[in-house]
């Protein structure tokens, strides 16, 4: 069960070298396979996200949530999906035609390229990069343009000013976010996501790193957005913020990209903080999308309980209050590595 | 005859990509989409430093310059602009300015390649750096240690500045 995936990957790529194909181009093939489960993975994943996301709302604020269609509603994103799918696309007439129809379409590609370097299992990275790490956070800077070009393209003061906040917002818990995983990079002191979940052999950097994780618990949920931080679409006084102008499929697209950043957020989450694929019992696949599932029900947990918090609140907190701490963080475990090599550990 | 290798066809594309978006970029009547291709050219030459396995400054490139400093230019531009947005990035007709612009376009070629040239960069054939990150970091925390913290307090002393010029000064 353990080697099921990457022993499929080899038994495919030695297959199309019996086969006659060059290696350079079987690998290519299997990289372009990979991308293909990746993407399938994640959309019929955010159907089950969606539905999980409502039912959890339902229950927090006691009432059922979605329970007409199939069992305990589990069909009803399903028809909401048909629904999008067949829905008018409009654009408006006055919207800067070309940046309002790619934006979307971005948004998802780089979400979906964060997928590249997340050890989904042991040795079950896409790309095994020595700077892994470091990919997820540049791609993940580049989200904020796709946001830029929605709300530019849209031609709608809605628009322009939810992308205004969510750039403004994305761009200064970025810091935060880089800082606080510098304390997990220094103590595994590697880049590399593999070798970040094998450092973790005897201890899970959660304990190591508390503060790391609550600064990137925090940051993320800004960087993504969400409840509380979700200020960049607040219904009540910004209608949709960036989303305002956009129907149908291609606002089914922001909504699925969301839901893919959530995921690999959570995943990274589990990646560096609780041991990635490590467990007992059950192989490493199972244990990571175990873990990354728990960690997006916190998530949902913190958007349906806490109430927004104001715009200027929201960019102090993080600029006096997150990155200062992740600071502290990092000089804290400097210190506390030349200490323990010094004790001789 | 020497053969064209995957690794060439792929310089030529990603170079190509680079030069159409500095060109849309120059070329463009709309100041926003100047500001967009000018990312695309930063994200260009990043995929150049890829090519060049220098994936760690490819990725620096996109994280600071695709993901920060664009962002900060097309705000300042959305925050200052106003009229049509088709007419925002005029071509200036008069031939004076060409001239100038051409001058400076010259200098900035000729500075860029005299830096390089006289540098004395070694150059590295046919071998990958293994740990390039560390490699990098020894060199700025260690030899250029005094450059890298310079950089750093001028970054400060501009950031200071912004902050005054933004909100002024309180008179007593």
């Amino acid at each position: 069960m353990e080697h099921l995936f990457t022993d499929t990957a080899y038994m495919l790529t030695s297959w199309m070298v019996g086969l006659g194909i060059k290696p350079v181009w079987a690998d290519l093939i299997l990289l372009v396979v990979q991308w293909a489960i990746i993407i399938a993975i994640v959309t019929v994943n955010v159907i089950i996200l969606i539905w999980l996301e409502r039912k959890v709302s339902g229950f927090i604020q006691e009432r059922l949530g979605p329970n007409r269609l199939g069992p305990f509603g589990a069909f009803q994103t399903i028809a909401d999906a048909m629904k999008l799918l067949t829905k008018e696309d409009i654009i408006p007439s006055r919207a800067d035609r070309w940046i309002f129809m790619s934006a979307p379409l971005l948004f998802i590609v780089v979400a979906v390229m964060l997928y590249a370097v997340l050890p989904l299992g042991k040795d079950m990275a896409v790309v095994d990069l020595n700077v892994g790490l470091f990919y997820f956070i540049s791609l993940g800077s580049l989200s904020t343009i796709c946001l830029l070009m929605a709300g530019w393209g849209s031609n709608n003061k809605w628009s322009l000013l939810g992308a205004m906040r969510s750039v403004a917002q994305m761009i200064s818990y970025e810091i935060p976010l880089a800082f606080s995983l510098l304390g997990v990079v220094m103590i595994a002191g590697s880049l590399n996501l593999g070798e970040i979940v094998n450092a973790q052999n005897r201890y899970w950097f959660i304990l190591l790193q508390p503060v790391a994780f609550l600064v990137y618990f925090i940051a993320a949920t800004a960087e993504l957005n969400r409840g509380p931080f979700d200020m960049p679409e607040a219904e009540q006084e910004l209608t949709a913020g960036v989303y305002t102008e956009y129907t149908g499929m291609r606002w089914a697209l922001f909504f699925l990209a969301e839901y893919t950043n959530l995921v690999a957020v959570s995943a990274l989450a589990a990646t560096l903080f609780f041991g990635g694929g490590q467990g007992h019992w059950l192989p490493s696949w199972i244990w990571i999308i175990i873990k990354t599932y728990l960690i997006m029900l916190v998530f949902m947990w913190m958007k349906w309980t806490f109430p927004r918090i104001r715009m200027d609140h929201l960019m102090a907190f993080s600029w006096k209050v997150l990155i200062p701490v992740s600071l502290a963080n990092i000089l804290v475990t400097g210190l506390g590595i030349e200490f323990f090599r010094g004790m001789g550990w | 005859m020497s053969m064209v290798t995957i690794n060439d066809m792929a310089f030529v594309c990603i170079a190509l990509f680079t030069i159409l978006s500095a060109l849309g970029m120059v070329l463009s009547r709309n100041i926003v989409h100047s500001a967009l291709a000018l990312i695309m050219t930063f994200i260009g030459v990043a995929m150049l430093f890829f090519h060049l396995d220098a994936g760690f400054l490819g990725l620096v490139q996109i994280l600071v310059y695709a993901g920060a400093i664009s962002v900060l230019i097309i705000f300042a531009i959305m925050l200052v602009m106003h009229g049509e947005p088709n007419q925002t990035n005029r071509f200036n007709p008069s031939l004076g300015t060409h001239l100038w612009g051409a001058y400076i376009a010259l200098l900035m070629t000729a500075g860029l390649v005299a830096a390089i040239w006289f540098s004395g960069l070694p150059e590295v054939k046919g071998r990958t750096v293994e740990d390039a990150v560390g490699l990098l970091a020894e060199l700025l925390l260690g030899k250029y240690v005094i450059a890298f913290e310079v950089a750093a307090v001028l970054l400060l002393l501009a950031v200071v500045g912004a902050i005054i010029l933004a909100r002024g000064v309180e008179e007593k």
